[in-house]
């Protein structure tokens, strides 16, 4: 009871602080839209990829950056708890650090969540007022791939909060953290179809989780997808597991 | 009856041993100082008896829970303020305490009842609404005392409580930390810098250095050990040879280009050091204080710069090992 009460404490700060932090939302709602607009309907205009508009295929792949973007840097926030004495506030409380490690966990995922579900209507929106066409909504659609989505956020909000337990300051958590999204992202096939890649660029995209990631979330939008779709939530399901298992580790390890 | 007693309480790194077999007995009800200077030793102490920091050997029980076998039950009987801000800013005041009553599972009606008590108790009613960024440095601590205060712990820890603080707040501090002793019966256990504060607030003190006790005892009879007043001289080659023959004369310091004399009855005497010394261009005679007394047991040379000191000097150290 104690521990799911800390769970709870955790996750209402981290939820009151983003609801306060509202230049953060703002920012994270603009790039994807800009992604859209202007990559998706610049390249969009001269290309597409197996009769499916530009723009329409790179949906998954901004949904999937705000997700990477989002999750990963939440990790600074313990870097800066560290930097005041909030986190031995925090460590010195009555509960263990896997509770405080899971609460972080939940306030990160629903901090991605909210701004994953405005990114869902702003595309409905589109799909609706006719910007963007292809685009499959519906409950079904939705739901599994908030799923995915969901699965995927818990597994990178891991690994940011993996840097933060280990970085003493927030510019070093911005170096590493950067260094990490940007090949996970461009390497996901994220911005391109991974199906025809050059024999030296294919094995880097195949190791890549996140390239199950967007084919699934690819495969309930769009309708195309390389793999299985339950083959690929089979993969991001057990790289969150590992990453949420060696994340609690590092909690539990980490020097105050 | 002991609330804290540690046994050969020890911490290493690397190469130092930042405590070294400290033996440490602290009464129930009484407010307890740890002084020392940088890098002595106090803030790891406090986070040994906080269960923050393992002991590299040695074991300490506190509220007679032993601090590495019953973690749990030692965080449930203690508060701490941390010598940094340790308030989440972008909260305000109620909702931290709120925050700090879930993490130690209060009832709900319980948290609010001391929210508001100990919001009263630190005069932060009027406030509770506001962001803590909007707080002065002053009132965050006092906040940071009433949540410390707030699940009813048994022994208090602060670190370093008025650090930064201009004298009007540290004074508004000291007054809550002796209406707390004596309202909510409980030990406090402070660390300071600041010998004035330890003398007016502390019951007992320990000073320690290099990890290790120097000297323990009631803030008075430290002062009286030193066994006499200080004379301060000011003159121009001063015979400190025939001064150091004298009896009454206990201990001969230089200082900023005058002389610190400790003498025993220094009114008494103070004719015949005149007479012995020659002409004077200034004298004056006080009562020691804790920073004679500190000085007499850690001598006067300047410390290292440790990463123990504030918040600006880590981040500063953190910077310089990048």
């Amino acid at each position: 009871m104690s521990e799911l009460k800390g769970i709870y404490a955790l996750w209402y700060r981290e939820f009151k602080v983003f609801l306060r932090e509202r230049s953060r939302i703002v920012s994270s709602i603009i790039n994807p839209i800009l992604w859209l607009l202007i990559i998706g309907g610049g390249i969009g205009s001269a290309v597409s990829f197996s009769g499916i508009n530009y723009q329409t295929f790179i949906f998954p792949g901004v949904l999937i950056q705000t997700v990477l973007f989002s999750s990963v840097f939440f990790g600074v926030y313990i870097v800066w708890d560290k930097k005041i004495d909030f986190l031995k506030e925090v460590l010195v409380a009555p509960i263990s650090r896997t509770s405080v490690f899971v609460g972080k966990i939940i306030g990160g995922s629903t901090d991605t969540l909210i701004q994953i579900v405005i990114l869902l209507t702003i595309g409905y929106i589109f799909v609706s007022s006719g910007i963007m066409t292809g685009l499959n909504f519906n409950i079904i659609s939705i739901i599994t791939s908030l799923a995915f989505l969901l699965v995927t956020t818990a597994g990178m909000v891991s690994i940011g909060l993996i840097i933060g337990s280990q970085m003493e300051s927030p510019e070093g958590f911005q170096l590493i953290g950067s260094f990490l999204i940007f090949p996970l992202f461009f390497l996901s096939g994220a911005l391109f179809p991974i199906s025809n890649l050059p024999p030296w660029l294919a094995p880097l995209v195949f190791i890549n989780p996140i390239t199950y990631a967007v084919d699934g979330i690819r495969g309930i939008l769009v309708g195309v997808s390389n793999f299985n779709v339950a083959f690929d939530f089979a993969i991001i399901t057990i790289f969150s597991i590992i990453m949420i298992s060696i994340g609690s580790y590092a909690f539990k390890k980490m020097k105050i | 009856m002991h609330i804290i007693e540690t046994k050969n309480l020890t911490k290493k790194y690397k190469e130092i041993t930042a405590v070294d077999n400290l033996n440490l007995k602290i009464n129930e009800g009484e407010i307890f100082g740890l002084l020392g200077p940088n890098g002595a030793g106090k803030t790891t102490t406090l986070l040994m008896f906080t269960t923050l920091k393992q002991p590299t050997s040695g074991t300490a029980k506190v509220n007679n829970f032993d601090i590495i076998k019953q973690p749990d039950k030692v965080r449930k009987s203690i508060g701490i303020v941390f010598q940094d801000p340790s308030s989440d800013d972008i909260l305000t005041g109620y909702e931290n305490l709120k925050l700090h009553g879930l993490l130690y599972d209060m009832p709900n009606d319980l948290q609010e009842r001391r929210i508001k008590e100990v919001l009263e108790l630190v005069d932060l009613t009027d406030r509770k609404n506001d962001l803590v960024k909007k707080y002065s440095g002053g009132m965050r601590r006092r906040l940071e005392l009433a949540r410390g205060l707030m699940h009813h712990p048994k022994i208090l820890f602060l670190d370093e409580p008025t650090l930064g603080l201009d004298p009007q707040s540290r004074d508004h501090i000291w007054n809550y930390i002796e209406k707390l002793a004596r309202d909510e019966k409980i030990t406090i256990i402070i660390t300071t810098h600041y010998m004035d504060e330890a003398d007016k607030l502390c019951d007992r003190l320990a000073i320690i250095d290099h990890g290790k006790i120097v000297v323990l005892g009631t803030p008075k009879k430290l002062k009286k050990d030193l066994g006499g007043d200080i004379i301060r001289l000011k003159a121009k080659n001063l015979n400190i040879e025939m001064l150091n023959k004298l009896k009454y004369v206990k201990k001969v310091d230089r200082c900023n280009g005058e002389v610190c004399l400790t003498v025993k009855d220094a009114n008494k005497h103070l004719q015949e050091i005149l007479k012995v010394v020659g002409k004077v261009e200034s004298v004056e005679i006080r009562s020691p204080t804790l920073d004679d007394v500190f000085l007499h047991y850690t001598g006067r040379a300047i410390r290292e710069d440790s990463p123990e000191g504030g918040w600006a000097e880590r981040a500063m150290h953190v910077r310089s090992n990048r």
